[in-house]
């Protein structure tokens, strides 16, 4: 097994003859990575500060955070799953379900502080039903997280039915939701929600990024099975990311109820694609292993102030939908791209030169996982 | 194993830190203008004149459910021909699913260009209210259509209802006995069971269904606005009872199916009489070959048009209160705001009834 493994590794990156450690291509595919994102952000504000009459206007920093803070907040756990090589589906219907236990609990009279821990305890256990569903029984995250997307909001829609809470006869939310929600943090134009956001990308960038603690994550991502040999608990950390992401998706779903001062089952139905799409736009690879919380924050500013801009053009939904679906494709094409190119030019290589010493030997490694794969 | 050098962890985290607080640098050194900004006087109509005069050059924004809906489409087009009448402009702006959230930003983008109006078919009774609130204190008059919403006084809007609930019920009714001689069994084809405005309208059918004591409502059967699940129940109900003699079908969606079904079962059709709420443009070539006789439904471009006036009005100074009233351009009548039992509507009108006279002259 662990000589298998060892195979796997050295045939993961055989593409160019003179071998590197594998550092050199990693490193600089990042840092273009994120120095582009930098120049496309660029790209869109002097976009939008030209062809906007109002892009430049002050509260377009506010809007952007009360359109986009709960998204992007939802995008920090999903980055550090995506990063371990798995998905979660669910966490738009996590917000729904959070804001229908809120909606459901002070419709029958309970206190809003009461009402916020239930949803964060709904988020934790529906999270860990996914945790434990990926990382106890090896289910595949997708199929699994697609269930539990239907499932959660199903419960939603058993909670409120087609309720809007408050409804008629119910209290109001409090007032303090007007100041948290629809207010900036005085004296800014800062959302609550986007502060939310910028602090918890620091507590997700210096994890990912300074501690052992997210390096076991990149590890997991690499390699699973080299990191469970190297003494990582994957299956541990898995599941402790999959209860992490539904407690921060019950939390945006909170937040979102304060932003709207009001809630009903379909609350953020369909937004785990625009998590999964600034997610892999940041530069999150959908195999794991590659990714900066930078890239995310990076992208949630790009996806934010181009949707922001195109508003206030006026340009149609449909086409803003197209643009979005073109920055996706770019995202996940132009990473691959370069090792598309390395496997044709090996294969080129290998047809017109057969007898050479490494490709040969590259050939006889690369058939031993394919017979017994391990998975 | 990782591979990847300490250094770049570093700076890539140290990068992410200063980028935040670059951010939020940023958001506070611009702070100082926009606080003069929110604090804009409440636009409350202290201007208590009404039907005045209309100001030239209006914005008025038209947010519909989606911009996709030819439905909405049409009441888009009858706001445009109001404001292009006035000397003003319509912005037509929405997103393409029919959520609160892709409303938001249309709401965000009137405040930033500072519109005069905002005319809004809501997806959602209560999540835009705070976006509308701030947009009404920003000076913004807001009128709802199609789908009101319920704010309370925050803001106080008002409410272009296409036609009054009880009318649409009682009058449907009313074509069918006309047609049925007031005689016989009849059964109603719905939308899904749960639809408020179905139930409401057909609360008042049963209403209305008491002044004909020779009318008998033996069933009542829900389509789910789907074609496919429509006929499935439209044939049970014509097996279920042979002695049927009038269908009512509320629902754009019922009806055309019933029409398409009766126009291919000639021996069913000249039994049963068939009248509801559908489009003319679905139900022209059945009321050509003689299979329904009559429908009806309110005028969608009509119902943008008025809200359209409505709106300028508004937003030259006509007081946002009960008995306010103001002009409609080529409907040619004034209408009087009334305070509905939440808040101020007006009522574009009983329902256009369309029959062979007068199908050729609508296209929606």
């Amino acid at each position: 097994m662990s000589s298998d493994v060892i195979l796997r590794k050295s045939g993961g990156n055989t593409g160019t003859p003179p071998v590197d450690d594998g550092r050199q291509p990693l490193w600089r595919s990042l840092a273009r990575w994120e120095a582009g994102l930098v120049l496309v952000l660029i790209g869109v504000l002097i976009f939008g500060a030209t062809e906007s009459a109002t892009f430049t206007d002050p509260s377009t920093v506010f809007y952007l955070g009360i359109n986009t803070g709960y998204i992007a907040i939802m995008a920090l756990p999903m980055t550090l799953i995506v990063m371990t090589g798995e998905i979660d589906l669910s966490v738009a219907s996590m917000l729904g379900l959070s804001g229908a236990t809120v909606g459901y609990l002070w419709h029958h009279g309970w206190g809003i502080w009461p009402a916020f821990l239930v949803a964060l305890a709904v988020g934790f256990v529906g999270g860990a039903l996914n945790g434990l569903l990926v990382a106890r029984f090896g289910l595949p995250s997708i199929a699994v997280t697609i269930g539990t997307l239907t499932l959660f909001r199903g419960l939603a829609e058993v909670l409120l039915g087609s309720l809007t809470i408050p409804t008629i006869g119910d209290r109001l939310f409090p007032n303090w939701f007007a100041d948290v929600g629809a207010n900036s943090i005085p004296g800014t134009q800062l959302s609550w929600s986007m502060l939310f956001f910028i602090v918890l990308a620091v507590v997700f960038g210096v994890v990912l990024h300074v501690t052992p603690l997210g390096r076991s994550m990149i590890a997991i991502g690499l390699q699973p099975e080299a990191a469970q040999f190297a003494g990582i608990r994957v299956n541990r950390i898995k599941f402790w990311l999959f209860v992490l992401s539904g407690v921060m998706s019950a939390f945006a779903g909170i937040l979102l109820t304060i932003q709207n001062q009001s809630v009903s089952y379909t609350a953020g139905t369909g937004l785990e694609l625009n998590v999964v799409a600034i997610v892999l736009f940041g530069g999150v690879s959908i195999f794991g292993g590659r990714g900066t919380i930078l890239g995310v924050v990076l992208s949630v500013a790009i996806v934010g102030s181009l949707q922001m801009a195109l508003t206030q053009m006026n340009v149609s939904a449909d086409k803003q939908n197209i643009v979005t679906g073109v920055l996706l494709l770019i995202s996940v094409i132009v990473p691959n791209a370069g090792a598309a190119l390395r496997r044709i030019q090996e294969r080129t290589q290998r047809r017109t030169k057969p007898s050479t010493k490494p490709s040969t030997k590259l050939q006889s490694q690369r058939s031993i996982p394919k017979e017994g794969q391990p998975s | 194993m990782t591979g990847i050098p300490k250094a770049r962890r570093v700076a890539t985290a140290a990068l992410a830190a200063v980028l935040a607080g670059g951010v939020l640098a940023a958001c506070s050194s611009t702070s100082t203008k926009s606080s003069s900004n929110s604090t804009a006087p409440a636009g409350s109509g202290s201007a208590s004149s009404s039907g005045g005069a209309i100001k030239k050059g209006l914005k008025v924004y038209f947010i519909p459910k989606d911009t996709q809906n030819p439905y909405e489409v049409l009441a888009d087009k009858g706001g445009q021909k109001a404001l292009q009448e006035l000397g003003g402009t319509v912005t037509v702006s929405s997103g393409t699913a029919d959520t609160a959230a892709a409303q938001l930003p249309s709401i965000q983008a009137a405040i930033q260009a500072k519109a005069d109006a905002i005319v809004i078919a809501a997806n959602d009774p209560s999540a835009l209210c705070p976006s509308l609130n701030k947009a009404s204190q920003a000076g913004i008059k807001i009128v709802a259509f199609d789908s009101d919403i319920t704010c309370g006084t925050s803001p106080n809007h008002l409410f272009i209802n296409q036609a009054d609930t009880k009318t649409i019920g009682t009058s449907e009714v009313d074509l069918l006995a006309k047609q049925l001689n007031s005689t016989g069994d009849i059964a109603i084809l719905s939308a899904a069971a749960s639809a408020t405005n179905q139930n409401a309208w057909i609360k008042y059918m049963k209403e209305q269904l008491v002044k004909y004591p020779k009318m008998k409502l033996v069933s009542t059967v829900y389509g789910n606005d789907d074609p496919a699940t429509s006929l499935t129940v439209l044939q049970g109900l014509l097996s279920g009872y042979p002695n049927l003699k009038g269908i009512i079908s509320p629902t754009t969606v019922g009806i055309s199916t019933a029409a398409q079904y009766l126009s291919t079962h000639k021996d069913v059709a000249a039994k049963v009489t068939l009248t509801g709420l559908g489009l003319p443009s679905q139900m022209k070539k059945y009321i050509k070959d003689g299979t329904v006789k009559s429908f009806e439904l309110w005028n969608p471009s009509n119902l943008g048009y008025l809200a359209g006036y409505a709106a300028a009005s508004l937003a030259s100074g006509t007081a946002m209160q009960a008995g306010a009233t103001f002009t409609s351009g080529s409907l040619n009548k004034s209408y009087t705001m009334a305070a509905g039992p939440g808040e101020l509507s007006v009522v574009l009108g009983p329902p256009t009834v369309f029959d062979k006279t007068n199908i050729d002259q609508f296209n929606f």
